[in-house]
């Protein structure tokens, strides 16, 4: 579903993914972990389609198909979706209007009618009550005034309505208290299936314990240092990464 | 309003070389020979069968006029305007004033059509029972109103909305105690203009106590060429009164630029109320700065009563150049002045636009909320007074000016003036610049949004608080005309 062959990013003079290889098939869930500054928020970024960064070799292949030459929304609609570590505000555009506007991209690229209002409403209420996204902050600016779990939570909600093929996670952990942890974990686990995948980007064993991958890599220094089961997580929670980082080093 | 959406629908691939609006209308025209003179005056007047206090007035702004010189302080530059080398009347052949729909010629209501401009009650009528709700149009094409509807239904509860040149002769009273009243003949060089040759507009009376059961509302149309347009709005809300006014504005794309210089006053007595909505979307020009229209407007409300209130809200996207300062006059005590306002520039638009708020009476207040968007290679400027008389204590105002940044090859600029000499009087000003950030874009993207329509998202974000102000049914076209007017801004 996923590969990326051989990929090495600059940004400026500075090379950050030094030749990072990593197949995902459907229905995995991969998790990446490593140490702060390791590229793993470049990687998510490059996967996207940000244009600060300079790929300079090696491929990405979604379903078969090059996306290094798409643009980001054409890979949005190819079914790739990024959970952003932060997420953006826009002020003065609703979450709802912002919800309506992305779907309807979506589905004007699949060639399908816009959905009417009920129809819509009816989507997002599905997928908001899920996440305890109450329809007050639906009516708010997307993510402005949002706390940091609820941002998280809003973000897994565009993903449910999006039902994208490829979900990468950078980091939806982070900020969030114990419930809503829960939360997220069972609005991702909701939308595993044998034709999507997931790359969950985290530090945290505890978000593992709730969304199990199949397949964990160590990511270190712009390369996968590591790739192992989901003892390989416990592993580093235990001892930390000095082990890795060294044979990256070395 | 229909116009834009049709625009939505119909045009949202092109760039802002391919001005919806554009097309030429072949109606054969009566014109005054070109040039400006005490002799085009009279023409004018003799031609609009006007009393003879009425061509002493022309007369006398003419003479004035001519001693005057055009004002260079507007942060727009353009070539010389000939005032010599125009039209100053331009009318319609078969239609020699407003008539019944019925004898109206059919290649006019044809323009307006396409305009998306319903002129047919019967039609606008269908559109209440698909929960539109009416809107009173007058039509007015070059220099002459072609039509206006439901007169007879507003005169049903007094209110009076005719062509301005109607006026004159149906309610002399009214127009002479109040014509010039708010922007006297000596105002400016573009009001003084305007107060010689004025063509048409439209006239509104609201009587005591009468709140005006629709919307009304003047759709202005420049089709003839080498003419300028200059109409006249008078618009009066007598105690207690209460009207919602529109105005939209379209030009043929045509090379060489057209000269609109309006004047708009309003007056609101005590507990009156007025809000005049403006969608203006004249020919901007194409991309590399040809031609467009050259639009120099005075618009002034004077709330002469006590607790009076008049608010303006304008979305400015077209014309090559925008020189507009709606301003209020706030004499009446406990008086209220309000000011939101959207400027779009793209292309090589200029805009010099802003508001002055007067405050004379004692505790009146004021709100002036105005966004500026520049893109393209244009400039956009925010200009402003609040100016606090010595008698008006207690007097506040609150100013709040945002501009956003599309690209860098565009500027913006704030220029607020204030002046208190009541020591009273609070003041507030707020300003903001800034860009479209990467990010912020980039998650749009990331979301499926193409580039413009993320941008035209943005962007009617950003405006927020003032497309609120407009009426409904406008402000979700509004909107879409955003995202037009955006077109090409970046890339
Ligand atoms: N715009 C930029 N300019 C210069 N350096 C950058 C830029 N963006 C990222 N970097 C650098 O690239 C490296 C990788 O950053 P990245 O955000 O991908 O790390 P990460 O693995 O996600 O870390 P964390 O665990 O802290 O989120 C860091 O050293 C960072 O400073
Ligand atoms: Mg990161």
């Amino acid at each position: 579903m996923l590969e990326i062959k051989n990929l090495h990013a600059r940004i400026g003079d500075r090379e950050i993914l030094k030749g990072l290889t990593l197949t995902v098939n459907p229905g995995e869930v991969h998790a990446i972990m490593g140490p702060n500054g390791a590229g793993k928020s470049t990687l998510s970024y490059i996967l996207a389609g940000k244009e600060d960064y300079e790929v300079t070799e090696g491929e990405v292949l979604l379903n078969g198909e090059s996306i290094l030459d798409l643009e980001p929304n054409e890979r949005s609609v190819a079914g790739l979706f990024l959970a952003f570590q932060y997420p953006i505000e826009i002020p003065g555009v609703a979450t709802m209007t912002f919800l309506k506007a992305a779907l309807n991209a979506h589905r004007k690229a699949k060639g399908q009618d816009e959905l009417t209002t009920p129809e819509f409403m009816k989507l997002v209420k599905g997928v908001s009550e899920k996440l305890n996204i109450t329809s007050e902050m639906l009516r708010r600016p997307v993510n402005v005034g949002f706390s940091g779990g609820e941002k998280k939570r809003a973000e897994i909600m565009q993903m449910a309505l999006l039902q994208p093929s490829i979900c990468i996670l950078d980091e939806t952990d982070s900020g969030l208290d114990i419930d809503a942890l829960k939360v997220v974990a069972e609005g991702v686990n909701a939308l595993r299936s044998p034709d999507r995948a997931f790359v969950v980007i985290t530090h945290y064993q505890r978000l593992l314990d709730h969304i199990v991958p199949d397949i964990v890599h160590v990511l270190s220094d712009g390369r996968i240092v590591r790739t192992g089961g989901p003892e390989l997580a416990l592993d580093l929670e235990k001892n930390g990464y000095a082990a890795y980082v060294a044979d990256a080093a070395a | 309003m229909a116009a834009v959406k049709e625009t939505v629908d119909q045009v949202l691939s092109i760039d802002v070389d391919k001005y919806k609006y554009g097309f030429v209308s072949d109606i054969e025209s009566d014109l005054a020979p070109k040039g400006l003179n005490e002799d085009i005056v009279r023409f004018i007047s003799a031609k609009k069968d006007e009393p003879e206090w009425l061509t002493e007035w022309r007369l006398e702004a003419l003479r004035r006029w001519q001693t005057m010189e055009e004002p260079t302080w507007a942060r727009v530059d353009y070539p010389p305007i000939d005032f010599q080398d125009l039209h100053y009347y331009a009318a319609p052949k078969k239609t020699t004033g407003p008539k019944s729909l019925d004898e109206v010629d059919p290649a006019l209501l044809d323009t307006y059509k396409k305009l998306g401009i319903p002129l047919k009650e019967q039609e606008i009528l269908a559109g209440v029972e698909k929960g539109e709700r009416p809107v009173a149009v007058d039509a007015v094409f070059d220099s002459v109103s072609v039509v206006t509807t439901f007169k007879a239904e507003l005169a049903k509860h007094g209110v009076i909305f005719c062509p301005i040149s109607e006026a004159v002769r149906t309610h002399p009273e009214l127009v002479r105690k109040y014509l010039g009243s708010v922007v006297p003949i000596t105002d400016n060089f573009y009001a003084t203009l305007n107060s010689a040759v004025f063509s048409d507009g439209s006239f509104v009376y609201v009587p005591k106590g009468v709140r005006c059961p629709m919307e009304l509302s003047t759709y202005f149309r420049i089709n003839e060429k080498k003419t300028g347009q200059f109409e006249r709005t008078l618009i009066i809300a007598d105690e207690g009164a209460y009207v919602s006014y529109l105005e939209g504005c379209t030009a043929p794309s045509r090379d060489e630029n057209q000269l609109h210089a309006a004047v708009v006053e309003l007056i609101a007595l005590d507990d009156a109320e007025i809000k005049y909505s403006t969608v203006q979307n004249w020919y901007p020009g194409d991309s590399e700065g040809k031609g467009g229209v050259f639009n120099f407007v005075t618009k002034r409300g004077d709330c002469r009563g006590k607790n009076a209130k008049i608010s303006w809200t304008q979305v400015e996207t077209g014309s090559a150049i925008t020189w507009k300062y709606p301003s209020c006059i706030l004499r009446g005590d406990n008086s209220r002045g309000e000011f939101y306002s959207i400027a779009i520039s793209n292309g090589r638009q200029q805009v010099d636009s802003g508001t002055k708020m007067i405050h004379l009476g004692k505790n009146t207040s004021s709100k002036i909320i105005s966004k500026g968007i520049s893109a393209g290679r244009s400039s956009n400027t925010y200009r402003g007074l609040v100016s606090v008389g010595r008698k008006a204590s207690g007097a506040r105002n609150f100013t709040n000016c945002d501009s956003l940044l599309i690209g860098n090859k565009c500027g913006a600029h704030t220029v607020p003036y204030i002046e208190s000499k009541n020591a009273s009087a609070i003041v507030e000003h707020e300003a903001t610049t800034s860009k479209i950030s990467d990010d912020q874009l980039f998650y749009c993207l990331q979301r499926g949004l193409p580039q413009e329509e993320a941008i035209a998202l943005i962007v009617n974000g950003f405006v927020k608080d003032v497309l609120q102000q407009l009426p409904m049914e406008f402000m979700v076209e509004t909107q879409k005309l955003i995202g037009i007017s955006l077109e090409g801004s970046v890339g």
